[in-house]
């Protein structure tokens, strides 16, 4: 896999969720251009037979396509060069169907990996397996958790030379965040870091040099804690990991601190909520930053870092880009983890900034939430301005291209609930527009800069990603169903298609064994934002989905459930 | 078509159903398979015995629809039609339709016996400094009411959490923060009744509980539940177990008597 993609080493393939080490989602493919996009056709559609939220990115390697789905996590090989594309084979993991029940947010799997002739994937039920990409054979599954401890797994495997690297979800129940490395080759577990816990545990050793003060110490991830409370302290690893081949780092963010509410949980919660930067063989880390100490909104911080050399103040600089739930892009340079610059893309006012001094977020005491008190217009909502759906960034335009969330959250007091047999009492959350009405944003931001150039407004949140190619197109999709292209430069809509589900997956193009451009997107909606339809929510029920079913009471009647890939081409 | 129209004519419906398929000779239950007391799949808990009650007078035989009870478990099983009753769910629930409560319990403090602690206030001042067990829920922003009770009164350092979760491999998974007080890995835990209440009698070490003051916390936190069946919205089935209710209640309360449920609405416990 390519460190970053330039349109000079583009070799038409998609070998990972995330396009290359460097996480640009970016294709040097130009066939289908800003010229030609009026006449991109549907040539070919494949149903996936499931039902739940389809949020994985197809690969394409060689003459083969690979498809998971949501659980039960079928894997699909499609073979490119038969008319309409033959299913070459299928493999079937069968996990556990119980997983379904601990899973906190629709069902969902973001994607496979390729290497070394091997596909990868990972199970709701903690297995990851590889199988061989030509026969479908199993060649290695291995156990990395336990659905019975509430821990699933929903990321898409990273591989990073020969390891494959997974982490874990589950932060609402009581699990403890890890990230592992396997061994490509036979699945053997070669290490894990967790997020919480002693030193030890986490990987931190003497190679361990954070940039901010607030970061550093003895054990924080145990002292940042009430006594135990790191043990069940979540920090979910569920989002994206990526790589940067000079340095030999890994970076990727942990999720929220869990299980606890927020005023149970006194203290940062070390290391929920933070950026990793780890030695990619031996997992040591060399420095972290808590992005969000002591969170109490739900921002998880496992949105991808993309990795770019940026030119600031006239000096070159390799950063890491990360568009954050909390509302702010963050460039960070990527070798000692400072931050150079935090600017908001979207509506934000539960945080009043990121101090550049001292790293640290900076609270709003009005918006500060605590059960039993009424908070009103909370922005961003507890999925953040952005969410999971990845960004992807044009080196032929310099712009990051954000698909994203408008959505603001009152707390309205309490209501009473009931699990496992037991009374308990949360906070009535509802979720809504934010300023202008419309709940979706696409931003195209100048990260030398650190500002936005162009928006466009969507009437529902985009949960799809973005896909950027060298044609000077931007790929998205909306959850009521419509596969877009805009042009790269001013955002201009050049292209429609309006698919049989809303979109939630991120968009790919590949170039087929006839030579020719395609473009793929993978329709099916549900999620956190589409659970309203893939779980046919009661939308009078306002607070389902944690609060997230008030916003998308509409969304019944814009689309419907179930999984079909269209591919286009000219 | 008016809500009352429509309502008559899906009563209409159904009747007619029923005429051509004759009475349904079962009772679906949708029921946890491993979280006593309430019940499991070998049909031990209260709520088992409690269907078998209720069964027994609708003419019908008992089948059961088994699912963990988690986020979601209304929406997969009693409104996804695998099964139409729960036998338990607070009469403030808002997924489905409820009958009348047929008991109200609360919140209890479990002690040893031999520690002679006598808590009997969520006020007193020893809870500052002794080991405090609670049932955790892992929701956002959610958790059981003396969780946030004691966070409101700053007390957190000395508060251990037990996910109502527990590991579901082993049997029981919520006994275990009764246990922990037995095995003094905590002083004192605050646990939902008829889970304190069972595993009290069972357990080797001699535990009590205790009810405790307030019982409720203003503005709005409370500690006593009235619990109550549930069916699907427009079941005439709610009516029919409203009845039976009304008719068992003492049945039932001896049920509930046997599995030491700690009552807090003069049934006898």
């Amino acid at each position: 896999m390519p460190a970053f993609t330039t349109g000079a080493n583009e070799d038409g393939q998609w070998l990972s969720v995330q396009k290359d080490y460097a996480n640009t989602r970016f294709s040097g493919l130009t066939e289908i251009n800003l010229t030609n996009i009026d006449q991109l056709k549907a040539v070919t559609t494949f149903s996936t037979g499931v039902t739940a939220g389809h949020e994985a990115t197809p690969l394409v390697v060689g003459d083969s396509m690979y498809l998971v789905t949501p659980f039960p996590n079928v894997l699909y090989a499609i073979d490119l060069k038969q008319p309409g594309g033959g299913t070459k084979w299928v493999y079937r993991p069968n996990p556990d169907p119980a997983s379904q029940g601990v899973a906190c947010c629709d069902v969902v799997n973001r994607g496979a990996a390729y290497a070394n002739g091997k596909v990868i994937i990972n199970t709701l039920d903690d297995h990851t397996v590889a199988v061989d990409a030509e026969t479908g054979q199993e060649l290695w599954n291995t156990k990395l958790g336990d659905i019975n401890r509430g821990e699933t797994i929903t990321m898409a495997p990273f591989v990073v030379k020969d390891k494959v690297l997974v982490g874990n979800s589950g932060g609402e129940m009581g699990v403890r965040g890890w990230i592992s490395a396997l061994d490509v080759n036979t699945g053997k577990l070669l290490w894990r870091a967790y997020s919480t816990g002693p030193d030890s545990d986490v990987l931190i050793g003497p190679q361990f040099k954070p940039f901010y003060k607030m970061d550093q110490g003895k054990d924080l991830g145990v002292h940042t804690w009430p006594p135990e409370a790191w043990k069940t302290g979540g920090g979910t690893v569920w989002g994206w990991v990526s790589y940067d081949p000079e340095t030999n780092l890994i970076f990727y963010g942990t999720g929220n601190p869990g299980p606890w509410n927020a005023d149970q949980r006194p203290g940062d919660n070390k290391w929920s909520c933070t950026l990793f930067a780890r030695d990619a063989d031996t997992g040591q880390a060399r420095w972290a930053y808590q992005i969000g100490p002591h969170d109490i909104y739900d921002y998880d911080a496992i949105n991808e870092s993309t990795l770019l050399d940026l030119t600031l103040d006239g000096v070159k600089r390799k950063v890491l880009v990360r568009a954050e739930r909390d509302g702010y892009v963050y460039v960070i340079d990527r070798t000692n983890g400072q931050v150079l610059s935090a600017k908001p893309f979207g509506y934000v006012n539960s945080t009043a900034g990121v101090d550049l001094k001292t790293g640290q977020l900076i609270p709003v005491e009005s918006k500060k939430t605590q059960v039993g008190k009424v908070v009103r217009d909370i922005c961003p909502a507890a999925p953040g301005t952005k969410d999971w759906q990845p960004t992807a960034f044009s080196p032929r335009t310099g712009l990051l291209y954000i698909t994203h969330q408008n959505l603001c959250m009152d707390f309205e007091g309490v209501e009473a609930n009931y699990i496992a047999g037991t009374p308990f009492v949360g906070a009535n959350v509802k979720m809504y527009a934010g300023p202008g009405g419309h709940r979706g944003e696409v931003t195209a931001w100048d990260p030398a800069a650190g500002r936005a150039v162009w928006k466009i407004r969507e009437r529902f949140p985009v949960w799809s990603g973005a896909l950027a190619t060298a044609g000077d197109l931007v790929f998205y999709g909306t959850m009521d169903g419509w596969a877009k292209a805009i042009d790269a430069h001013t955002g201009a809509e050049k292209w429609k298609f309006k698919c049989g589900s809303g979109i939630i997956a991120p968009p790919m193009t590949y170039r087929g064994p006839d030579g020719k451009q395609y473009v793929a997107f993978l329709a099916g909606v549900g999620g956190w934002a589409g659970a309203i339809v893939s779980g046919d929510l009661d939308p009078r029920d306002g607070s389902a989905a944690l609060g997230m079913v008030n916003a998308m009471a509409d969304l019944k009647q814009a689309t419907t459930k179930g999984g079909m890939l269209y591919v286009f081409s000219l | 078509m008016s809500s009352r129209c429509k309502s008559a004519a899906l009563l209409l419906a159904a009747a007619l159903a029923l005429t051509a398929n004759a009475q349904p000779k079962e009772l679906r239950v949708c029921s946890d398979p491993n979280n006593l007391p309430f019940s499991n799949q070998k049909e031990q808990g209260f709520e088992n015995r409690i269907a078998q009650l209720v069964a027994r007078d609708l003419g019908m035989k008992v089948s059961y629809y088994w699912f963990a009870q988690r986020r979601g478990f209304a929406r997969n099983t009693l409104n996804a039609n695998k099964c139409d009753v729960i036998m338990g769910v607070p009469s403030s629930y808002g997924m489905a339709s409820v009958t009348r409560p047929y008991y109200r319990s609360g919140y209890v403090f479990v002690t040893r016996r031999d520690r002679r602690l006598n808590v009997t206030s969520l006020d007193d001042p020893r809870l500052h400094t002794l080991k405090i067990g609670v049932q955790m829920i892992g929701n956002d922003y959610a958790n059981s009411p003396p969780a946030h009770a004691l966070a409101n009164r700053g007390i957190v350092r000395n508060v251990s959490g037990y996910l109502v979760y527990g590991d579901y491999r082993n049997d029981s998974p919520p006994r275990r923060i009764v246990d922990a007080v037995a095995k003094g890995e905590v002083d004192i835990s605050a646990v939902w009744g008829p889970t304190a209440g069972y595993f009290v009698k069972q357990s080797r070490v001699p535990l009590v509980a205790t009810p405790f003051t307030p019982q409720i916390d203003l503005p709005f936190l409370p500690f006593v539940f009235d619990i109550a069946m549930a069916t699907r919205r427009g079941d005439p089935l709610r009516e029919k177990l409203d009845a039976i209710i009304e008719k068992r209640q003492r049945e039932i309360d001896a049920i509930l008597r046997q599995y030491g449920v700690p009552r807090f609405d003069g049934g006898l416990s």
